[in-house]
């Protein structure tokens, strides 16, 4: 049942630039309707900011709004991406909420995700993360045809299961410790498991863990609180392998593991 | 002004082999010395960037997002097509080439499109040695469906997340060649302006860009032997499309300014399946995936009264007997049925609408149903091909799809004009190559489905690197390029002066102003009410007086916070809306030239008693390709004749 008049008292996180301080404001929306994203009706709000002259309008980071690109990311209630299974904020719906809700809107909380302004935040650690290792090395010109390798339904599948992770860090910032293992098993899991990934793999889990440590994020708690947070519902098996491979690695093992 | 598009000489499987042959190269030596930018990180742009720094040049890769992984590419959901011919139906590079010239409705450039179709299969190599996951058959081997526009199933796919998968391994790709160092990446930076030197012969040629730091604000200024343009479509000019929020124009539309050719705006793609408006605030719609007519069948009642009770809620879509339902793509295109290409499917939609049969609250809806793929294949296998699209359907609209049908509309998703290149990717100004959606060059008036990401990766794989080359091979002796030349200073300074003209509006008016949106939305209304599906003379000279007087209330009345040396997502928002009500011009005055129908382009004056389109090949078969002649003027149109040599041309049937 579609309600289109709906009212919400929101604490949102205001902060000018990464040194400045930050603060909790107060804001009122309503006639809000059900159907409405969380982030439609963020933009309710800057509309009403705008209009009014009263605020600058709050920051946040938004793309695809269908739930894949991995821009968004709010932490809602304490619960990163909000009270929804299986979603981005983009993919939250006011639905979820009651009339009259109070709601608490925060940035991802992480040392090595920095606030930039107000909601939004510096992920490019994730990046550098993939450029230590989560790529398969191959050239354009060289490569052998499709079929050629066979790949079990099975494993292809799950390396796509795990492939699914979108990276925007909601693992992290559910976590106590600040832990990428679930992106980064994620990312582990999908390559080496794939046969055109295997000469790579000691190289690749040794190189993406160093520079995850180095990054500052923190280890796993063993809590999971990241897979029940991961918006593409990604598993805590990838963390079992990514332990399984970097063990693999420090027992040096060879490559032909 | 002549276009000359470069075609190579000799038969069209030969053209591009040739070229390769006889195309100039660069030393290994003087790669590194050679200055590259990229603009874009979506499928052609990280591509592009990847292989042009494992090759050795000094590549410098701009994105407007936080990463390159977020890219619009990765929202492509149903697959990319090859012709690899793994399912022994038929297909072959002439059987792809084909049913792309005609999908395209006999409007693209058969050289261009003959060497997509070629490079196709080496797409699929590539993304297999770079781990794509794609989907597999029990034996281990690649597994295809099919799409619309084709009798062959030649789509490979990654579930309902096909673009993901190829972007991040494009991305994975870009990432080794970031830690090589050959690339440097600026993330959160965007394209604000193109710098045109002329030579010491006077030629002009693009040599360089100035970009803004969104999170600082400020701008810089960067230099290159040459620039790439790989910034995607502009389609959120109707503002509700399946773009994302922050895909834009801009870039583009300076190429424009500064004289590179726009060719063929009008042709925009109204893709059948998406969820349909459900209110105001809306800020984009949502693609189901082309995939689900593989197996979902469309319908809407026979009867207007079961119509007007199903968007009553008096009754709902499993009430409807079998016998009441008109599934109106088998009745009217037999041969092809639900898989006719999306321009056919989304007017057959309107249609039926139009006439009183939509469903819905608004009317504006119709039904794709899974209760006979479901009782053919179970719910399981349903839910292995289709388990994400489902799951996204029902979060937004809060049904589920396995037991109701969905209920989809068509809307605006992707835009097959784009800047005018020529066969070597390089647009009307020398030095500036355009890859991707954002060049006009292979999908004529429609584009089929699928077809998109394999463009993308083949523009930036394995088409620029060589085309690119042979003109840089040309530019060795002209040294380093300076950044502090007095071209860069007159280009920051026309930024600097847009930007302050755009904050001022909102200090100066007092009382009644509006925000970037509001305007936005304006403009998206008159562009989808009077040149969407269905465009006619009046029409588009009714839309062409509107956006006037919205354009000159914007730039009087908008209403733009906060500063320029600071993150402001407001005025990153209204510089991109200034160019879209130049492009939604320019949009309305092609469509108004273009008398006929083709592909996505319908003009209700041009159509046959059956309803479909009607060309004009007499008159019409040609590129129309626009000069900028200063704001607020009417543009230049220029010619390119299309020479079908290859292909006999034919009314496009799909039934």
């Amino acid at each position: 049942m579609t309600l289109s008049n709906m009212k919400f008292t929101l604490h949102i996180w205001r902060q000018e630039s990464a040194k400045a301080e930050g603060r909790f404001e107060t804001y009122m929306v309503d006639n809000v309707s059900s159907d409405c994203s969380f982030l439609e009706m963020l933009d309710i709000l800057n509309e009403q900011l705008v209009n009014d002259a009263v605020a600058h309008p709050v920051c946040f980071d938004n793309d695809c709004r269908e739930g894949i690109c991995g821009m968004c990311g709010l932490y809602i209630n304490g619960r990163p991406h909000g009270n929804d299974d299986g979603v981005t904020t983009c993919q939250l719906h006011m639905r979820r909420f009651h009339d009259g809700d109070e709601i608490w809107v925060e940035p991802w909380r992480a040392k090595a995700f920095p606030v930039i302004k107000d909601l939004v935040v510096d992920r490019s650690a994730f990046d550098k993360i993939i450029q230590a290792g989560g790529y398969i090395s191959t050239t354009v010109g060289g490569v052998a045809e499709a079929n050629s390798v066979p790949v079990a339904k099975h494993i292809a599948d799950k390396a796509m299961d795990a492939a699914e992770c979108i990276g925007c860090g909601a693992c992290v910032a559910a976590c106590k410790n600040a832990s990428a293992m679930l992106f980064v098993g994620a990312k582990v899991s999908h390559l080496n498991m794939l046969p055109q990934g295997r000469l790579e793999a000691l190289d690749r889990v040794r190189n993406m863990v160093v520079k995850m440590d180095e990054l500052g994020f923190g280890g796993c708690t063993n809590t999971y609180a990241c897979e029940a947070e991961c918006p593409k519902q990604i598993k805590r098996q990838n963390i079992a392998r990514l332990n399984r491979w970097w063990l693999a690695s420090r027992l040096g093992r060879d490559r032909k593991e | 002004m002549t276009l000359d598009s470069k075609i190579p000489e000799g038969p069209l499987s030969e053209k591009w082999t040739r070229y390769k042959e006889q195309q100039k190269l660069v030393s290994p030596a003087n790669k590194r010395k050679m200055d590259v930018i990229v603009v874009g990180t979506g499928l052609a742009g990280a591509s592009a960037a990847a292989t042009l720094g494992a090759l050795g040049f000094n590549v410098d890769v701009f994105c407007i997002q936080d990463s390159p992984r977020r890219a619009h590419s990765i929202a492509a959901q149903g697959g990319i097509n090859a012709a690899k011919n793994y399912q022994n139906d038929g297909d072959s590079v002439e059987r792809l080439f084909r049913d792309t010239i005609k999908g395209g409705d006999y409007r693209a450039r058969e050289a261009n499109v003959y060497r997509l179709a070629e490079v196709s299969g080496n797409i699929i190599d590539l993304c297999v040695a770079q781990g794509v996951p794609f989907a597999r058959e029990y034996g281990g081997q690649l597994a295809n469906r099919s799409f619309g526009g084709a009798q062959v199933s030649r789509t490979f796919y990654a579930r309902g997340q096909t673009g993901q998968q190829l972007l991040l391994g494009a991305y994975g790709a870009l990432s080794r060649e970031v830690a090589r160092g050959s690339v440097r990446l600026h993330t959160r930076h965007e394209m604000m302006e193109l710098v045109v030197v002329n030579d010491a012969d006077g030629t002009p040629r693009a040599r360089g860009i100035i970009v803004r730091d969104l999170v600082s604000g400020k701008l810089e200024r960067y230099a290159a032997h040459a620039v790439v343009l790989a910034t995607g479509g502009y389609g959120n000019v109707y503002y509700l499309s399946t773009n994302a929020m922050n895909s834009n124009v801009s870039a583009a539309w300076a190429c424009h300014r500064k004289g590179a050719l726009f060719a063929n705006p009008c042709y925009v793609q109204i893709h059948p399946t998406c969820i349909p408006v459900h209110g105001d605030y809306q800020s984009k719609l949502t693609l189901m995936s082309e995939s689900l007519r593989n197996d979902g069948r469309i319908w809407v009642p026979k009867d207007k009264a079961v119509a007007e009770a199903l968007r009553k809620g008096e009754m709902n879509a499993n009430d409807v007997a079998e016998e009441d339902r008109d599934y109106y793509l088998e009745r009217r295109y037999p041969a092809y049925g639900n898989l006719v290409p999306r321009d056919v499917a989304s007017r057959a939609a309107k249609e039926r609408c139009d006439a009183g049969y939509g469903v819905g609250t608004t009317g504006q809806a119709v039904f794709l149903d899974f209760k006979d793929a479901i009782a053919r294949l179970g719910r399981n296998v349903v839910e292995q091909r289709y388990g994400n699209l489902f799951q996204m359907y029902q979060k937004i609209v809060d049904e589920d799809p396995y037991e109701v049908p969905m209920m989809i509309y068509p809307a605006v998703h992707y835009t097959m004009g784009g800047l005018w290149v020529d066969y070597e990717l390089q647009t009307t100004v020398k030095g500036l190559f355009a890859i991707g959606e954002a060049n006009f060059s292979d999908h004529g008036a429609n584009r089929l489905g699928a077809s998109a990401l394999m463009q993308g990766l083949a523009d930036g794989y394995f088409v620029l690197p060589y085309t690119l080359q042979n003109y840089l091979a040309d530019q060795i002796y002209s040294g380093k390029v300076d950044s502090g030349s007095a071209e860069f200073e007159e280009a920051e300074r026309a930024v600097n002066e847009r930007m302050q003209r755009l904050l001022d509006i909102g200090k100066a008016a007092e009382g009644e102003h509006g925000t970037v949106d509001s305007f936005h939305k304006r403009l998206g209304h008159i562009m989808w009410d009077y040149c969407g599906m269905a465009r006619s003379r009046e029409g588009l000279q009714e839309a062409q007086k509107l956006i006037a007087d919205l354009e000159e209330e914007f730039w009087t009345k908008v209403r733009v916070p906060g500063g320029t040396d600071e993150m402001n997502p407001e005025l990153d928002k209204a510089l991109r809306l200034a160019d879209y009500f130049e492009l939604a011009r320019l949009i309305v005055a092609d469509a108004l030239q273009r008398e006929e129908s083709c592909g996505g382009h319908f003009r209700v004056e041009h159509q046959t008693d059956g309803g479909e389109t009607l060309r004009d090949d007499d008159n019409f078969m040609f590129v129309a390709a626009w000069e900028y002649e200063g704001h607020g003027n009417a543009e230049a149109m220029h010619k390119e004749a299309l020479n079908f040599e290859h292909i006999s041309i034919a009314r496009r049937n799909y039934k």
